[in-house]
Formats: C-alpha cells, sequence, structure tokens
C-alpha cells in the first residue's frame, strides 16, 4: 500500500470516538508514535465537543453510537470544521448505517479487523484528503449502485452523471472488493496509483451528492429486510 | 457486469457458457418453429454431434440441442424427407456425421479421414463395384431401381470412412449397432434361421411386387409392396432396434454412475482426506485430533444415514449471500484464518450455484490450510446472467503449472466441479504473491432467456418461457 503522507505534517492528529473503551485502548496501542492522538470519546455529544476543541486532521469514527450513530458527529461538524476528516469504523454494521455515515461526510470505511499498519496507512491517505474504502465498502457501495438496473430500457430524468457509476469506477470497487490493494489495481488495470486513487474519490462523491431515490430505496429495502 | 474477465487474462479464455454470448438472428419461420416445438433449451454454439441422445451418428440430436427443436420431430422429419427424395437427405445425414466434430471435439472424422491412405484406397474400390453394379443393373433394364439406389453409394463411402476413423467411444457404439448385421452371417440358433426366411420371401415379394407396381403404375400393388418390405425389415431387424434401445439406456446410466463417482470422490476429499491431512498436522496435539475426528465422524454419518452430503451448502443456507456466510464461519472455525467476506447482489442457491459454493468452499480450505496468509478475501457477486466468486490470499502463492495432475483438491474438486456445471474455474497464482482463485456459474433460470432472445432486437422480445 502508498503510504501518502500528509502534507506538511509527518504525524496527523487524530481523534477516537468510539463507545467501547477497550476498543479505544486498543486502537491508540495499536497507532502508537506514529499519529498524534488527540483525545477520545465515548459518545456522540462529547465527541463533537472534543472535535470542536482538539480540530484534529482525523476523526475515526465507529460507526454506531450510543446517542444516534456517527453519522451525526459528522454532520454536526462538517460545515463548522471542514478540515476535519472522517474514517468510519465498524466491527461488523448493516450497510445502510455504514451508507449513511459516508454519506453524511466520512471520507473511508475500514472494518476493525484491519490491521495496525493497514490503519495508520488509512489514516494518513485520509488525512492526505484521499478516500478510503475497505472491501466491504466497495461491496456495499457496488450493492446500492448495481439494485438500480441499466437493464431499464428508458433512462429516467432524475438518472444524472451522478447517479451511476463509470465501467471503470466498477471494476475498481470491484478489485477493490476481491481484497486488492490500490497498487494492485494499478497494476492490472494499468494505471497509475493516482488514477485509482481519483476513481475512488469520484465514486465518494457520487455517494455523498447522489440524491438518486433509488439509493434510498435500497437502504430502506435492506432494512426492512 | 456480468461479463467481467478476471483482469490480466484474455478474455477468450472464457469460453462461451451455453452459447450465452452467442448472438444470431433467426428467420421468422425458424423462430415460430421454435416456439411452437421447442422442448428443451438450446445450447447454441457451433453444432456439434450429441453423445447422449445419439441414436446414430447424434446429428439429430446435435441439431436440435443446437435450435431447440424436439428431437423426435427432427428424426421423423428426416426420415420423410428421406423417402420423399429417394435417399439424398440420407447422404446429407451421413456427410454431416462424418464433419461436424462430436460434442466436446474438435476435429471431425473427416479430418482423420483425409490421413487415412488404406480408408481411402478400400472407399475408392468399393465406390468402383458399387457403380459397376448400378450400371449392369440399369444395362438390365430396371433403370429405375438403379436410379433409387444412387444415394448408397456416397453413404456407403461415408460410413466406411466412418467406421475407420471414428473416435474409439464411438467405435464401441458402431460395433454394437452393426452387431446383428455381423451376427446374421454367423447363423446358428433355428430362430434366428426362421427370421431369415421369412424375412427374405416378404422383401422377395415386396420388391417383386413393387417393380411389377411400377411396370403398371397402379397405386395398389405399390403400396402393399412398401408395407412388406417394411415388414421384412421389422422382423429381420426389430429385436436389433429393441436391443439398441436398451443398450443406449444402459450406457446413459453408466454415464450418470460415472459422474457421481467423481462427485462422491469431490467430496471425500473435501471432508475425509481434508481431515485426516489436518490430523497428521496437528498429531502432537491430542485435543484436537479428537475433536477434528469428532466433527468428522458427525459429518459422515450424516452422509451416510441422513443422506446430508459434507460440504452441502444448499441444507444451510438457502441463498448465495448466506452460503458464502456459512462458508466463512465455517473455515474461521475449523482453521485459525480471518475470512473476510463482501456479497454483492443476491440469488437463491440451484444445484448449479451449490456446486459453484462447494467449489468457492474447497478453495478457501486450500487457501487457509497451505498459503500461510492470516486473511482470506471473499468476494461474491450475483450479476444478472452468473455469478462470480473470487478466493483471494495473500500468501505463499504457488506455480500453477508445477502442480501435479494427480492432485485432487485444484482439478477435481475445483475445476472438474465447475466444469461439470457448465462454469468455469481459473487460478492466478505466482510464489510470493499469493493466490486468487476465480469461479464463475451461469444463472441457470436466466439461460433460457437469455439464449432465446437474440441480442440487441429489443423491438421483438421473445415470448418468455420460464
Amino acid at each position: 500500500m502508498t503510504t501518502a503522507a500528509a502534507p506538511g505534517s509527518g504525524r496527523p492528529r487524530v481523534v477516537i470516538v468510539d463507545d467501547h473503551g477497550l476498543f479505544r485502548s486498543g486502537v491508540r496501542s495499536e497507532l502508537g508514535d506514529q499519529v498524534d492522538v488527540a483525545g477520545e470519546a465515548g459518545d456522540v455529544a462529547p465527541a463533537i465537543d472534543l472535535i470542536a476543541q482538539t480540530v484534529p486532521d482525523v476523526v475515526l469514527l465507529d460507526v454506531h453510537l450510543p446517542g444516534g450513530g456517527g453519522q451525526r458527529v459528522v454532520a454536526a461538524t462538517r460545515d463548522v470544521l471542514p478540515g476535519v476528516r472522517f474514517l468510519a469504523l465498524s466491527a461488523s454494521d448493516a450497510p445502510e448505517d455504514v451508507i449513511a455515515v459516508i454519506r453524511a461526510g466520512a471520507r473511508g470505511y475500514v472494518t476493525k479487523t484491519i490491521s495496525g499498519a493497514e490503519l495508520i496507512d488509512a489514516i494518513h491517505r485520509i488525512a492526505a484528503g484521499d478516500a478510503v474504502f475497505s472491501p466491504r465498502l466497495a461491496g456495499f457501495v457496488l450493492d446500492a449502485f448495481a439494485s438500480m438496473p441499466g437493464t431499464e430500457e428508458s433512462k429516467p430524468a432524475f438518472d444524472s452523471e451522478l447517479d451511476q457509476l463509470t465501467a471503470r469506477e466498477r471494476e475498481v470497487l470491484r478489485l477493490i472488493a476481491r481484497g486488492y490493494t490500490y497498487k494492485e489495481i494499478a497494476r492490472e488495470l494499468f494505471i497509475s496509483v493516482k488514477t485509482v486513487e481519483s476513481h475512488v474519490s469520484s465514486v465518494l462523491r457520487k455517494l455523498q451528492l447522489s440524491t438518486r431515490h433509488q439509493l434510498t430505496r435500497w437502504a430502506s429495502e435492506r432494512r426492512l429486510t | 457486469m456480468n461479463e467481467t474477465p478476471a483482469p490480466g487474462q484474455p478474455a477468450q479464455d472464457q469460453q462461451p457458457v451455453n452459447g450465452q454470448r452467442h448472438q444470431e438472428h433467426l428467420p421468422p419461420w425458424l423462430a415460430e418453429a421454435r416456439n411452437r416445438w421447442a422442448s428443451g433449451p438450446r445450447t447454441g454454439g457451433p453444432l456439434r454431434r450429441a453423445r447422449d441422445d445419439r441414436l446414430v451418428g447424434g446429428v439429430m440430436a446435435g441439431l436440435a440441442a443446437r435450435t431447440g427443436l424436439d428431437v423426435t420431430l427432427l428424426r421423423v422429419a428426416l426420415v420423410v424427407i428421406t423417402l420423399l427424395t429417394s435417399g439424398v437427405a440420407a447422404i446429407a445425414y451421413v456427410v454431416a456425421w462424418l464433419v461436424v466434430p462430436a460434442a466436446g471435439e474438435t476435429t471431425s472424422i473427416a479430418s482423420r479421414a483425409a490421413t487415412d491412405k488404406r480408408g481411402i484406397a478400400l472407399v475408392a474400390g468399393l465406390a468402383s463395384i458399387l457403380i459397376t453394379v448400378l450400371v449392369i443393373i440399369s444395362a438390365l433394364g430396371a433403370g429405375w431401381l438403379a436410379s433409387l439406389a444412387w444415394p448408397v453409394v456416397p453413404c456407403a463411402i461415408c460410413l466406411v470412412l466412418i467406421w475407420r476413423n471414428a473416435p474409439a467411444d464411438e467405435q464401441v457404439i458402431l460395433r454394437r449397432q452393426a452387431a446383428p448385421l455381423t451376427g446374421l452371417a454367423e447363423g446358428g440358433k433355428p430362430r434366428r434361421k426362421l427370421r431369415i426366411i421369412v424375412t427374405l420371401v416378404l422383401l422377395a415379394l415386396g420388391i417383386s411386387l413393387l417393380s411389377i407396381g411400377h411396370h403398371r403404375s397402379a397405386v395398389l400393388d405399390p403400396i402393399g409392396g412398401v408395407l412388406l418390405v417394411i415388414a421384412g425389415i421389422v422382423v429381420l431387424l426389430g429385436p436389433w432396434w429393441l436391443r439398441i434401445a436398451r443398450d443406449l439406456a444402459l450406457e446413459r446410466q453408466a454415464r450418470v454412475r460415472a459422474e457421481e463417482r467423481a462427485d462422491i470422490a469431490a467430496r471425500v476429499h473435501d471432508s475425509v482426506l481434508q481431515t485426516l491431512a489436518m490430523i497428521q498436522r496437528a498429531a502432537d496435539e491430542p485435543q484436537r485430533v479428537v475433536q477434528l475426528a469428532r466433527a468428522q465422524e458427525r459429518e459422515l454419518r450424516a452422509w451416510l444415514f441422513d443422506g446430508r452430503p459434507p460440504g452441502s451448502i444448499t441444507d444451510e443456507a438457502p441463498t448465495v449471500a448466506a452460503g458464502v456466510r456459512h462458508i466463512q464461519q465455517e473455515i474461521e472455525a475449523r482453521y485459525e484464518v480471518a475470512v473476510e467476506i463482501v456479497t454483492v447482489g443476491d440469488c437463491e442457491l440451484d444445484d448449479d450455484l451449490a456446486a459453484l459454493l462447494a467449489a468457492g468452499r474447497e478453495a478457501t480450505v486450500n487457501a487457509a490450510k497451505w498459503s500461510g496468509s492470516r486473511v482470506i478475501s471473499l468476494f461474491a457477486e450475483v450479476g444478472p446472467a452468473q455469478v462470480a466468486l473470487f478466493v483471494r490470499d495473500r500468501g505463499k502463492g504457488f506455480d500453477p503449472a508445477a502442480v501435479p495432475a494427480d492432485r485432487k483438491g485444484v482439478a477435481e474438486s475445483i475445476r472438474a466441479r465447475m466444469e461439470r456445471r457448465g462454469g468455469e474455474a481459473t487460478i492466478r497464482s505466482a510464489a510470493g504473491q499469493g493466490t486468487e482463485v476465480t469461479l464463475t456459474m451461469p444463472r441457470a433460470a436466466r439461460r433460457g432467456d437469455t439464449a432465446s432472445r437474440p441480442a440487441g432486437d429489443a423491438k421483438q422480445p421473445a415470448p418468455s418461457r420460464s
């Protein structure tokens, strides 16, 4: 994996938001001195205060928080502090919750089984402004966009450019889902790592900006089952 | 989305499965005929002589599979056309037998016959004799008989070439079909003698009636003659036909049994042999050995007495995604590895998809046991026309070309299992770079639809036949 260091500083400032104290301390010790841990919070309201106080580069955010989920932390912070970036983290969560956090503004999602080295790398990439997609998130996104059919004969009016993934973006997502790193994807598709990153960022943008009603429908269908 | 070749693999590696990529535009009458008489799904692809449903050369069965028309209908049509054209259609049939490769083969009998010098010499001799006989017959004033008999010449030529150059398995069938003819010459049982005498009398009567009838051009006599000739043929060949029908059924059963055996071998490998290998590796941990043996015993009992085959995922999981989750749980419990799963889309399991999951499970077991990787990634994507499953590890890797052919795991449990069901398995690996197994299986429910709808012809959708 590429280690894209945050521009300007080698050690990004990080806040950890998770309701499990054990997990917070585990992450803290795994991160070691590779990042600067500015603080920890266990609930939505304290997390918002802590982020406002410390203004970190990256917030490690649990998808499930007792006070209403990680998405509320993102929603409350993103307009006030646009420089703070969020990396969502969870053990195993329903796709619609993960997508909700991403749509609220988080720039990536990884599972808690991630190794320390990979997490540090992900934090660096988030701090540098890239998007971080774990295989599972790639799967969720493919699923969400796949449920809208390309088979429909007529394209409805709301089906704008934002509501569809390009063939290349799908290809990249599929490779991520298969467990490929960006570097391996670049080699596989004969493109540069930068191009892979820009594809992923573009998918993230579509995910956040799309008003496609399929996306909502997909989420609600998921919730029902 | 369903046609993503594994990156780095040339796209032509992926054989068209059940002709899904085969595009064709049918004349309307044929489409109409198909809708009316179609009895089964079309396989599409190039015309191949069928192995399973053959009566003689398998041409009609192959044509039926190719067009979707009913095989009996085609056979009757062939016989009728042959009678109407006084044998010309029979030539077409035999030539097709000669030049169309059998299913699963790429070379036709004709291509082999081209190098058969003795066969060609024999054919030249036979043809000259037959032609001489025909010339003599017409010189004797029975020109109508010669004109009826001339299609025999090309047919005989082709049949000799087929007889000499057919592949081994077809030779067996040919020999059995010809057995009564060769057996007739031997004589032996009185009943057989009686049959021959009755036949000869009937034939003589019929043919003489026919020839008289020809001269008089009356209607009744020729019909009586034809009936007598047919009766003669039935008396002579009836028992033989019955035996052929019985043999064909037996042969089909034998093939089914062979496939069953292969399936059992794959299952035993997946369960018992894998467990024994693990017991050997864990020999110094008695607790673990006992645990493994217990689990295996339970599984084996369930198979032998309750009929639940080991590794059968269908019982535990009704859909693809649930099956993948089941694999994850099972492998994580049994081996000390993490299995990360990602699934996109979902559908219900049928036999084909269960085979896909069984092969995927086996690939995951291999990765857990041999790769040394701590994490195995499983990605399943259910597309509209096919289901793809990717099993990837970042372990040792191996050189796929260097694996001995007798290693059961990959060859039988993964590749053959997929191919028996019309799917495909690709394995990419290199020393030090991990392994990725790519499995694809066309979706059965969609097969008929996709095949019967000419691609790109949206204006005229075929009536759905689901």
